[in-house]
């Protein structure tokens, strides 16, 4: 069971208390966008063995939606931030490649 | 035979006698015996059959890895099936009976699978059961549903009753032996939070049976060094101690649980039986030993032979030996403390057979020195024996299993070596090595479970850690201690390990099957998996025929399944497959160990969650009342909403039928406060609203109202309500009673995550208001009566809302209808829903009021043709096909669910669509029947052309009505379909409007 801490109250929360939103920084594609674009935003998803960006919700504490930058593997956890990012903060991408020199993640490295 | 001994006993009080039975049968033991030592004592080596062959089955070991001593203990509430003889405390009064045997132990009809094995082999179910298809149901499956399983269902409701512990240590130690001591004391001293938890009733595990009269800590015999580290933890303040508590699984960062079993020792105790302990540690050790590997001979599994370990353990715990004449086989040092033991004990020992050409180091010499006799490089060919061993057949190693003896014996003590046990440190993630020279596993310490911070928060200790000599147990545990504590942010005091002395042993030759050339008429008698029923040969069949991963190879044979896991046969299972395939054993790999270690009980894992406490239920303000007045209810969410009101000398048919009709024709009311009740609020709160619903909120004016439907973003209905305008930038969303605390979640999700720069706010206030539907012809008039607000249809038309007092209550009424008549839902503070109820109740006893259920609001809303979530929509369903494109928006850019709306599967003419179905006899479609059309699908099942969503007995129309979903139904209207129900009945439907009862809508708006 993870313990991740919600960066918005500062509280380290049991897996318990937080309900998983599935991979973070989507961009969501509406009326107009291509079959292919919408596709991808709907049904496209990382299933990396490794580095991962992934959306949480303190759902038995404050209520607040975040992020956090995880290994699948290992499950060590690099770090959780605001969820009104478009990207990881800098911060956070750094503590990454000091730990997992050449990671990639879609388009981030 | 097997029997008490005069001498010997550690364990056991020998002054108190304590009966059980067995079978049926009465025995006798003492306080301290496990199940299988006193049967034992009781000369009952015979104690079930296997699983496949019904082969008779004896004990072979003496803890958590015995896979043959399962029993049934106890009845009726207290019964429990699978339960370890090994690992089971004796209590006076015990009930225990034997497993998977027809018609008795002694006589089983199925052990003539066992002339059949050759017949049988790996795969034999899924290769035999494929043809003919018919036969699987009406032949296969009903047989196996017969005989397969081990132990049978508990009946009876558990009368026991379990909880949940929450701890939080700096340390957890897992296993009490001379290691996991160690390591609590050595990380305890520290000043660290320390538990520490044993799986048996006794601090010590091997070492104090097999410490060595040479072998001393400090100067002191082992068990005294235990005692008195004992003592010292127990006196420490930072460390908790538990006995009978296993480690059961490690979890992601720290998580582990425990189990703890309170009473099954001593059942007349009160309090819960078992206690699962939640724990979270900032570092775990796990100092679980090892386990003692068999040896693949062909016989291994009668009953008789057992661990060279175990029978040390029966001596030296128990004081009861498992046979007269214990013929040892061996790889390896270990067994000759049995050999040296038994000797001792005054047991005969008549020859051990070590497959070593050079034999054994000390130990050796000291069996000889006691006279017995050693052959080295041999092995044995064949155990011969029925119930019971009755001799060994003697054959070289390095041979094919020519026999060069025969000795006479009732006993084989056997030791293929040691495999640590790393189940728990491969839990969560741990990695392995293969020690070639002891041949085992070990984890791999460069590669442990990680924490959240990335290093890694299992340590293993002791033999579990691949510490093979007294010495380096402590040393180990020690270190390990000393980490985990420094790891938790205290400082190791400069203490060291304490100094032991160790005996040295010989080293083990690897042997994997014995002999080592074996013929095929032995190896198809060699037993890996004696739970399962898995021999050498099979496991080389499933190799030949390609099953090459051990995952498959463990799937398709059952090597390691069911309740042991394979603690016995997984090694050796694989170094057979590793050389069939012709490959190291690290190139092959284990399976993956998965938590519990042993099985642990359902009881302990639900805790206090059963019963009354297993879910909280939400009560309105008015449930008492309900529940005063007849109410059945059924659960709505986490709800319990009045059914109906059965009232004396009704069922409850006839009950909603009553509400129906009086709701249509004088007066109803329905508590309606489930309903949710979102405020969405700011600057930003109507352009949200018009991406959340289908159609505009934005546009609509203070004090009216408007039906609404929220989809998902892949276009799908997910809820609907009435929303009301409560000013500038203020409305109220009315959700379904089970939705609301759902899409609340989803408008928060939304605007945390999306919209993040929008001003609005959102407030769940379900629970504030008690909400009540005043519905019928009477409607206005009890209102009037009750007096305050107009709420005439001037003042207050149909789909507007307004605050003001009724019957001195302050209070906001809605008119909105979810039933097609002249409806008010008043909203009153949650506090005074109870009085506004009983004013309703007495001013309208003069216009007729009853109070209704769901189910009447069900059968009104279906003869208006009104939907309902998760009757028309299971979550395939969009708005469109129910015919609700009047409720879309065509001006709006976009709305959550307009993309995919947009996509071709949706805009299929072919989708099933909304439409009344009417029985051509009256009679009530069965809910969920499919429609069928002439023809056949791929699949050889009947074509199918619509469903049924909701079907009711109408009073109103006195017939069955019904809505459901049909290819091209609008354009249909007038056929009829054939609807077969399970029952054999073939109903016949007429496509019609769903709008059942008064379509132009005048009754609701007047």
């Amino acid at each position: 069971m993870l313990i991740l801490e919600c960066p918005y109250c500062g509280v380290l929360a049991d897996e318990t208390e937080l309900t998983p939103g599935g991979e973070a920084h989507l961009k969501r594609f509406g009326p107009g966008s291509s079959d292919e674009a919408f596709h991808g935003y709907l049904f496209e998803r990382e299933n990396p063995r490794g580095v991962h960006f992934e959306r949480w919700r303190h759902s038995y504490g404050c209520g607040k939606w975040f992020h956090a930058a995880r290994a699948t593997d290992t499950l060590e956890v690099f770090g959780t931030y605001s969820a009104q990012v478009f990207d990881p903060p800098e911060e956070i991408r750094k503590k990454i490649t000091a730990k997992r020199p050449g990671w990639t993640w879609k388009d981030l490295s | 035979m097997s029997t008490r001994l005069s001498t010997f006993g550690r364990l056991i009080d020998r002054s108190v006698q304590v009966k059980f039975t067995f079978n049926g049968t009465w025995m006798r033991g003492h306080p301290g015996d496990t199940l299988a030592s006193a049967l034992l004592a009781n000369d009952q080596m015979l104690v079930g059959r296997s699983f496949k062959y019904h082969r008779p089955r004896g004990i072979v070991a003496s803890g958590a890895e015995e896979p043959n001593a399962l029993v049934n203990l106890g009845k009726g509430p207290t019964f429990e099936p699978n339960q370890r003889a090994t690992t089971t405390e004796l209590y006076d009064g015990m009930t225990a009976t034997s497993q998977n045997h027809w018609p008795s132990l002694d006589f089983d009809i199925g052990a003539i699978n066992t002339h059949l094995s050759r017949v049988l082999p790996a795969g034999f179910y899924y290769k035999m059961f494929m043809y003919p298809r018919a036969f699987w149901k009406h032949v296969y499956e009903p047989f196996i549903r017969q005989s397969a399983g081990l132990g049978q269902a508990p009946k009876d409701r558990d009368a026991d009753t379990y909880e949940h512990f929450y701890a939080f240590t700096d340390v957890l130690v897992i296993g009490g032996g001379i290691a996991g001591l160690q390591a609590a004391k050595s990380a305890a001293e520290t000043g660290a939070r320390v538990l520490l938890i044993e799986q048996t009733a006794h601090w010590g595990g091997r070492a104090m049976v097999d410490a060595q009269d040479a072998e001393t800590v400090n100067g002191a015999p082992v068990d005294k060094y235990v005692d008195e580290i004992t003592a010292q933890l127990s006196q420490m303040p930072n460390v908790t101690l538990r006995t009978r508590c296993m480690g059961a699984g490690i979890y992601d960062h720290g998580y582990v649980l425990a189990y703890e079993r309170l009473r099954d020792h001593a059942p007349e105790t009160p309090g819960p039986r078992h206690r699962l302990w939640r724990v979270r540690a900032g570092r775990v050790i796990t100092a679980t030993g090892a386990i003692e590997r068999p040896l693949s001979f062909a016989g291994n599994d009668l009953p008789g032979v057992m661990l060279a370990s175990a029978l040390r353990d029966y001596v030296v715990n128990y004081g009861v030996s498992a046979g007269d004449r214990t013929v040892i086989a061996t790889n390896n040092d270990d067994a000759y403390l049995t050999a040296i033991l038994l000797k001792k004990a005054g047991l005969e020992v008549p020859r051990i057979l070590d497959a070593r050409p050079q034999g054994g180091g000390a130990l050796m010499a000291e069996a000889q020195a006691l006279g017995l006799r050693v052959d080295t490089g041999r092995a044995i060919a064949k155990v011969k024996g029925g119930r019971r061993v009755s001799k060994v057949q003697i054959c070289a190693q390095a041979g094919e299993g020519g026999v060069l003896d025969e000795v006479a014996c009732d006993a084989v003590a056997m030791s293929g070596g040691w495999s640590p046990v790393v189940h728990l440190w491969s839990h969560c993630g741990g990695k392995l090595l293969w020690d070639e020279g002891h041949a085992m596993f070990r984890p791999d310490v460069d590669n442990p479970p990680r924490s959240h911070d990335g290093a890694g928060f299992v340590a293993c200790a002791g033999m579990a850690n691949g510490a093979m000599t007294l010495d380096a147990v402590l040393h180990d545990a020690h270190d390990a201690g000393q980490a985990a504590a420094e790891a938790t942010g205290h400082s190791p005091k400069r203490s060291k390990a304490p100094a032991a002395t160790s005996c040295t042993a010989a080293p083990l030759a690897p042997v994997w099957l014995m002999p080592q050339g074996a013929k095929q008429e032995l190896r198809a008698k060699t037993w890996l998996d004696f739970q399962n029923d898995v021999k050498v040969t099979d496991v080389q069949l499933a190799a030949q025929e390609g099953f090459e991963s051990v995952e498959h190879t463990k799937r398709y044979t059952t090597l390691g399944m069911a309740t042991d896991q394979g603690k016995l046969s997984n090694i050796n299972g694989l170094a057979i497959l590793s050389d069939a395939l012709g490959q190291p054993i690290p190139a092959t790999g284990t399976t993956t160990f998965r938590p519990p270690y042993t099985p642990i009980s359902m009881g302990a894992i639900g805790g206090e969650a059963r019963g009354d406490v297993f879910q909280p239920i939400r009560r309105t303000p008015m449930h008492d009342w309900h529940a005063a007045n007849g109410a059945q209810s059924e659960p709505v969410g986490h709800w319990r909403r009045p059914y109906a009101y059965v009232r004396q000398g009704e069922d409850a048919h006839d009950a909603v039928m009553r509400e129906v009709t009086n709701t249509r024709t004088h007066l109803g009311i329905l508590d309606a406060s489930t309903l949710g009740k979102l405020i969405v609020k700011g600057s930003d709160a109507g352009r949200f609203l018009d991406m959340l619903y289908t159609n505009v909120m934005s546009s609509l004016k203070p004090g009216r109202c408007r039906y609404g439907l929220m989809c998902s973003e892949n276009g799908f209905l997910s809820d609907d309500g009435v929303v009301a305008r409560i000013d500038e930038d203020t409305w109220l969303c009315h959700t379904t009673s089970g939705g609301a605390d759902r899409i609340h979640g989803v408008m928060e999700e939304w605007l945390q995550t999306e919209w993040w720069d929008w001003k609005v706010y959102v407030a769940n206030v379900t629970e504030q208001y008690a909400q009540i539907a005043v519905v019928g012809p009477n409607a206005r008039k009890v209102l009037e009566k009750l007096g305050g607000m107009d709420v005439s249809a001037g003042t207050l038309s149909f789909m507007g809302w307004a605050d003001g007092t009724i019957g001195g209550f302050d209070c906001r009424v809605y008119r909105i209808s979810f039933s097609g008549e002249l409806s008010y839902e008043i909203a009153v503070r949650a506090s005074e829903g109870q009085a506004f109820w009983d004013a309703l109740m007495a001013a309208g006893q003069a216009f007729g009021v009853m109070p209704y259920g769901t189910e009447a609001l069900h059968i009104m809303r279906a003869e208006k043709g009104f939907i309902m979530i998760g009757d028309e929509t299971d979550g395939t369903v969009i708005p469109q096909d129910l015919g609700l494109d009047w409720a879309i928006s065509k001006k709006k850019e976009d709305y959550l669910g307009k993309r995919a709306q947009q996509r071709s599967h949706m805009i299929d003419p072919n989708r099933w669509k909304l439409v009344g179905l009417e029985t051509i006899d009256g009679s009530v479609l069965p809910d969920g029947a499919y429609a069928v059309a002439p023809g056949m699908n791929a699949n050889g099942q009947r074509n199918m052309i619509g469903r049924v969503t909701s079907t009711y007995h109408s009073p109103t129309l006195n017939k069955g009505i019904a809505m459901g979903l049909v290819h091209n139904g609008p354009g249909r209207r007038g056929e009829i379909l054939e609807f077969p129900g399970t029952d054999g009945t073939n109903y016949k439907a007429r496509i019609v409007s769903p709008v059942f009862y008064d379509p132009e809508g005048e009754k609701q708006n007047v």
